[in-house]
């Protein structure tokens, strides 16, 4: 079968995000961009589906500026077959990507569609979501663990009190949390040969689809900063501490 | 103008994280309407009908709605929301998996988690990991939105006394069912409106060993969580987590044992009220947040503790 992993070019989790002096948005400007954590995720489970025979091709997709390119060659030094990618300098929103991706969907009849759970930067946890929705597809979302059956997967998700099983008829829409894999590195030789690896760019207007966003950022802010607390030398300066200047116990 | 907010419950009881989107539910205004949907959930709208300010309960009991599965009840919230302006649901993980489907049924964006409501068109809400806080404004007629139940301080559970009506709407997709679920069951109060929570770190070294945390636990009755790096080796189960991608939480007091302080690891409890860190690593991030850090190896510093309370 065929698998479609949307991926999303984001700031790489380890920097600290700095907030513009005019509060316009966050500074991007010379940051390290990286594919997002849950989607590296995603490519892994297609790649770990081929392997085990269950997939038969991964095509990678995202939705975003030139430069996401490069995160479309890292999924396919990690295992997609081909990409593609919607260009747009735009700023774009859950229900325009689902939009999208409801397109491409439809030119490519993907029996499954693994994606992140939620993008770090905006923290939405909205696109897979909202393409089940669209597709009419059934969702399997904040996945750790995806089997595979006939005509049908199912999928352990991780939820507030524990863990659920739900079983969806293909296809359908996975999205992965952080325990349902580890992801690898890619090697050299197959960062070579994902340079020549079929990478599509098509538009939002080639797709037919409106991704005008819905919500504008008025502005961005700094959340107030914690006052520095002190250090205390021992239990019992913690504990006197806690009940008689913090009495919280 | 109205508001409809979905009920958080197991069948049994309504969750607290309600209240909490209730009070989200009043700062916008209107008249409030709760949906309960589930199977054999006339209680939870029993219980719904008292909490202040809910004008009425629709009561949508079938077997379709018992494990909350979000292709039926994104089309029951669909088809119900379509008389309201606002339709709100907890940032739990039932809200956060239907409330994006009824958003994109409907054609209108959704609006995740909220933090604070500015007016009925404008939000804020924490983006990277909350390291920075958005004022979001929606231009769509109708708004779908999950609240951050720990920004919102719940209303009261008691005095109010609204009608229930039962809602004979049934929608089962067929598309999905449910297979099993494994629920962690604990004595312990639950984790995200706990008075006080002790988290566990990868120095806690092994599961066997968070039973020094379980032990200073029960003796403040607090809840205890942990870290992605604790869930990760296996320590303990991931209903667990606390951070950007596990659960929020907001106590009066939050203990962090072993624990580094990844910026992931903090979006999830720097808003809590006093913060301990204990971490035999004087240079450990989690110090810049923490209100009394102690440098000590919590294999020493937590079984004193537990003998000091
Ligand atoms: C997309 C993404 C999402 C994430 N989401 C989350 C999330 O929701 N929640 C989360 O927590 N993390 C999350 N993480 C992971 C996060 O980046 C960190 O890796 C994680 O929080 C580290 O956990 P830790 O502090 O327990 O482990 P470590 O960073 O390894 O820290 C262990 C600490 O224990 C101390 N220590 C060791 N032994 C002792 C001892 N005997 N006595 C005292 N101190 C001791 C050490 O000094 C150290 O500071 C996420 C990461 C990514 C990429």
């Amino acid at each position: 079968m065929k698998v479609l992993v949307p991926i999303k070019r984001v700031i790489d989790y380890n920097v600290k995000v700095r907030v513009k002096a005019d509060n316009s948005g966050v500074d991007l400007a010379n940051v390290k961009m990286a594919m997002n954590p849950f989607c590296e995720i995603a490519v892994e489970e297609a790649v770990r589906l081929k392997e085990k025979g269950v997939v038969t091709e991964i095509v990678a997709v995202s939705i975003g500026p030139k430069a996401a390119q490069e995160q479309l060659r890292t999924a396919m030094a990690l295992g997609a077959d081909r990409s593609i990618l919607v260009e747009t300098d735009e700023e774009i929103q859950p229900l325009g990507i689902a939009k999208a991706l409801k397109a491409i969907v439809e030119e490519e009849k993907p029996e499954m569609v693994i994606l992140g759970k939620q993008a770090i930067d905006d923290d939405n946890n909205q696109t897979g979501q909202m393409l089940a929705a669209l597709t009419g597809m059934p969702q399997g979302t904040f996945a750790s663990e995806v089997n595979v059956e006939e005509g049908k997967v199912k999928v352990t998700r991780e939820i507030d009190g524990g863990l659920q099983t739900v079983e969806l008829k293909l296809p359908a829409v996975v999205t992965t949390d952080l325990r349902l894999n580890e992801p690898r590195y890619a090697s050299l030789p197959n960062i070579m040969k994902a340079k020549k690896k079929p990478l599509d760019v098509k538009t939002p207007a080639d797709l037919g689809v409106d991704m005008t966003p819905r919500v504008t950022i008025e502005k961005v802010e700094t959340p107030a900063e914690r006052k520095a607390g002190v250090m205390v030398g021992s239990v019992d300066e913690l504990v006197e501490k806690l009940k008689n200047e913090a009495k919280v116990i | 103008m109205s508001v409809l907010v979905y009920a958080e419950h197991d069948n049994a009881t309504l969750n607290k994280v309600t209240l909490s989107v209730l009070a989200a539910a009043k700062e916008i205004g209107g008249d409030i309407t709760v949906l309960v949907a589930g199977k054999g959930c006339g209680a939870v709208a029993e219980e719904a009908a008292k909490a202040e300010g809910v004008s009425k309960v629709l009561c949508a009991d079938n077997d379709a709605y018992e494990h909350q599965l979000a292709e039926n009840i994104a089309e029951l919230v669909a088809e119900v929301g379509a008389d309201y302006k606002h339709i709100l649901a907890a940032a739990t993980t039932t809200g956060k998996n239907f409330a994006p489907r009824v958003a994109a049924l409907l054609d209108v964006a959704q609006i995740s988690e909220i933090s604070d409501v500015i007016d009925g068109d404008t939000f804020k809400r924490p983006i990277y990991a909350g390291n920075a806080i958005a004022t979001v404004k929606c231009a769509d007629e109708k708004k779908v939105i999950t609240v951050r139940g720990t920004s919102f301080d719940g209303v009261a559970a008691e005095g109010g006394s609204a009608s229930v009506e039962n809602l004979d709407v049934v929608k089962d997709s067929g598309l999905s069912s449910f297979v099993s679920e494994e629920l962690a069951k604990s004595d312990r109060p639950e984790l995200t409106s706990a008075d006080i929570v002790i988290s566990g770190g990868r120095g806690m070294g092994n599961g066997d060993n968070f039973e020094i945390l379980y032990k200073v636990a029960d003796k403040l009755g607090a809840a205890v969580g942990a870290s992605r790096a604790a869930v990760d080796a296996g320590f303990v189960p991931n209903d667990m987590q606390v951070g950007q991608t596990g659960k929020i939480v907001a106590p009066q007091l939050y203990m962090a044992v072993g624990i580094s302080g990844a910026i992931q690891h903090l979006a999830g409890m720097k808003d809590s009220k006093v913060i301990v860190a204990i971490n035999k690593d004087e240079e450990a991030p989690i110090f810049q947040v923490a209100d009394y850090g102690l440098v000590a190896d919590l294999f020493e510093a937590v079984p004193e503790l537990d003998s000091k309370l």
